[in-house]
């Protein structure tokens, strides 16, 4: 078995129905198993952007790029390594209070994952943390102790580290040749 | 006033009619109706052909569009008609044919409810169209047809899925047909990159033993005399795919034969020789590579597509040029210096000697009383002064006859390449016909794929299309056993068939044939085949041990050539 790396998919397209499993089965096609996802709108108004995380290689990702642009609603579709794209997850996790109350370590706990409190109720507490997936899983271990009654990670939302916004450069082309028409 | 108003039914008729459709492929039933019963009033300006399975309907489609260069159009109904329609679909989005496939769909109230007749036809047609969308509003009709029109017949070809809800059929919209010109998210024709042209221009200038290897894009792209100009400007031999066949005439002096598995020995032998790979409108099908880790190694390899997905998919490339086919070799013509590779070009000759002697002869000259397929495909390809339409099924039948017959000028071959669909021939021989009436349509098929939709003779008798059918019957499933004799020791495992007298059946549709057993009487059958006015079946009994070679096994080198069964190249 080959080294995988962990790359991240983005697909701009256009707001389809049906897109997700168009793209979905390209991955599947390819024995690709997504790690996350996570689907919005993007900055451009109409665009839509899919963030997408598998383990591949090189190679195959060059493929499978190219083989979800060739679906007619997607508009571009790049892949990145970790180093070209600043990415974040969010994790959200349901403790009980009681527990949570009978621990003295519960502030310094808070502080040092720079976590956030959402709801506290005589039952359950919710903290919400940001960050990457090693450090959501850091606090969820340390609150495993008190019992995580709950717990979900979002998928990775990421930014290109570029100075060049491609997808909005192929609009401007397609701007441009429907102008010319 | 206000704008007068028509059902989605109606809208979607005048629809097609604004795109110039003439005929429409299909089969009527319930969710469909509202289509049908405006069809009724349209009839005298859309021609409705009434296959009898809704598979034969998308493959003469198919057929229609690969003649004529038009997409074809096939309306059905919802589910299991839907579900019917796939392996057309499969195979369309394989061989880049332009398609589109009208579905009925229960009313948009029901969808979701398993309501009878319901399949999510959307979802098992997105992984084999080029683009499934469904309508729930008549509004939506003029601008998804316009749409579909547009993405299944520009750029790379390929079949599109319409799936409307019966409500969006009968509900009322006003009709102003506009054909779509611009897809924001779809460029079906790149701009050529001129630093591409000069990476191709140079490598080909330089090159001393540069081999072509054409496929359907030059076709689709009517790239046909660019092609000849680029092989004759720069003295380059041509091989070609399956589909690429007729794309260059057979007898040029450049063309060396068909690639791949059962293709010529010397365009096999010398894409392992040769410094220069030039790959136009071709996408490395491992039926043309063999074991692409063992595949023109040696050589620089220019990619020329429309489809940027195909370029490094299957086999790296040292340039890749976007484009159609056409616009690509007109952009890089100037910029082709003329040479002679005289040299190079009789190194072929060698290949050329071997096949003839070992494979030719003994194939279309068999000193046996049993006849070839390859023989009988030879015969009536002369026959018809080799400028006949070549239809095949899937097998033998369409190896031997893509091999053996001749063409003269392109869009000639109509035939399953990408998925290798048996039964496809029947119907895509009748789509053929109607696509090119003015030219004789003749279909190779063996006696498993004919029964595969032997239930298309009927459309043939309905409409009186004149379809020569020629039978070559060795009462076996021929590849498979081909493969048996070869690969598994002579096991012949459920590849034997007991056979009705087809020319009995073909006599209960009212199509004239006979049965054809010995060498004596073929040419004659074959001249009244061609004299008679209407269908024809000839049932040629064949050697059932008969084989198609040369033969590079799956997963070899393509250097790797079986010239019979024992002995290799």
């Amino acid at each position: 078995m080959t080294d995988k790396t962990l790359y991240t998919v983005t697909v701009y397209s256009e707001n389809q129905v049906g897109l997700l499993n168009q793209i979905s089965i390209i991955f599947t096609r390819r024995q690709l198993n997504i790690e996350s996802l996570s689907v919005s709108a993007s900055a451009i108004e109409g665009v839509h952007k899919f963030t997408i995380t598998t383990y591949s290689d090189r190679e195959t990702m060059k493929k499978l790029v190219k083989q979800i642009e060739k679906r007619i609603d997607v508009l571009r579709a790049f892949f990145y390594t970790d180093d070209e794209i600043v990415f974040q997850e969010v994790a959200l996790y349901k403790v009980p209070t009681d527990k949570l109350l009978d621990d003295k370590h519960i502030e310094e706990l808070v502080r040092k994952h720079n976590a956030r409190i959402l709801e506290v109720n005589r039952i359950y507490t919710v903290i919400e943390k940001s960050g990457h997936t090693d450090e959501t899983q850091a606090l969820f271990e340390e609150l495993s102790r008190y019992e995580v009654m709950q717990f979900v990670r979002s998928g990775r939302i990421a930014i290109t580290k570029s100075t060049v916004e491609h997808v909005s450069l192929f609009l401007q082309e397609q701007q441009y040749r429907q102008n010319q028409l | 006033m206000a704008k007068e108003k028509i059902s989605g039914a109606e809208a979607l008729i005048r629809a097609l009619i604004a795109e110039h459709t003439e005929y429409i492929f299909g089969y009527p039933g319930g969710a469909i109706m509202p289509v049908f019963d405006v069809l009724y009033h349209y009839r005298d300006q859309i021609s409705h052909i009434l296959v009898r399975h809704e598979q034969g309907a998308t493959h003469a489609a198919q057929g229609y569009a690969r003649v004529s260069g038009k997409t074809g159009v096939v309306i059905v109904t919802s589910g299991p008609a839907a579900t019917n329609i796939i392996t057309g679909l499969s195979d369309a989005m394989m061989d880049s044919t332009p398609l589109i496939v009208i579905t009925g769909q229960v009313g948009s109230s029901l969808l979701g409810s398993d309501a009878f007749q319901e399949t999510d036809v959307v979802g098992i047609t997105q992984p084999v169209t080029k683009w499934s969308y469904q309508i729930r509003s008549s509004e939506e009709i003029a601008w998804a047809v316009a749409r579909a029109f547009y993405i299944a017949g520009n750029g790379r070809p390929g079949p599109v899925v319409l799936d409307i809800a019966k409500d969006a059929q009968t509900g009322l919209t006003e009709f102003g047909y506009r054909p779509c010109q611009f897809i924001r998210s779809y460029n079906p024709y790149p701009a050529i990159k001129a630093a591409e042209i000069e990476a191709a221009a140079q490598l080909i200038n330089q090159a001393h033993k540069p081999f072509i290897l054409a496929g359907q894009g030059v076709i689709l792209a009517q790239a046909e005399a660019e092609l000849a100009e680029l092989a004759e400007k720069a003295d380059i031999p041509v091989g070609c795919t399956l589909l690429g066949l007729s794309a260059m005439p057979t007898d040029h002096p450049l063309y060396k034969g068909m690639l791949g598995m059962h293709g010529s020995i010397a365009s096999n032998i010398k894409t392992n020789e040769c410094d220069l790979l030039i790959a136009i409108g071709m996408r490395f099908d491992d039926r043309v590579t063999g074991d692409v880790n063992r595949y023109a190694r040696q050589a620089r390899i220019i990619h020329i597509d429309i489809d940027p997905s195909e370029f490094n998919k299957n086999v790296k490339c040292d340039v890749s040029v976007l484009g159609d086919a056409r616009a690509v070799l007109q952009a890089l013509l100037p910029q082709v210096n003329p040479a002679r590779h005289t040299e190079w070009l009789e190194s072929f000759a060698a290949c050329e000697e071997v096949e003839r002697i070992k494979v030719i002869e003994p194939e279309i000259h068999p000193q046996k009383p049993l006849m070839n397929m390859g023989e009988v495909a030879r015969k009536v390809s002369e026959a018809t002064g080799n400028d006949s339409i070549l239809v095949t099924d899937v097998g033998q039948n369409q190896m031997l006859s893509a091999r053996y017959y001749r063409f003269k000028r392109p869009r000639s071959i109509v035939t399953s390449g990408g998925l290798g669909t048996m039964g496809f021939g029947l119907p895509a021989a009748i789509g053929a016909k109607i696509g090119c009436p003015d030219r004789t349509v003749c279909f190779f098929t063996g006696d498993g794929g004919l029964q595969m939709t032997i239930q298309e003779l009927g459309t043939i008798m309905q409409y009186g299309i004149d379809v020569k059918i020629i039978l070559l019957n060795n009462n076996f499933l021929g590849m498979v056993r081909q493969w048996q004799a070869l690969f598994f020791d002579h096991r012949y495992s459920e590849t034997p068939m007991l056979n009705p007298d087809f020319t009995q059946v073909a006599a209960a549709y009212g199509i004239a044939g006979e049965r054809v057993t010995s060498r004596d009487e073929l040419n004659n059958a074959i001249s009244r085949m061609l004299a008679h006015h209407g269908a024809y079946l000839l049932d040629v009994q064949i050697d059932p041990d008969g084989m198609v070679f040369p033969m590079t096994p799956a997963g070899a080198c393509v250097t790797d050539i079986m010239l019979n069964a024992t002995e290799k190249y």
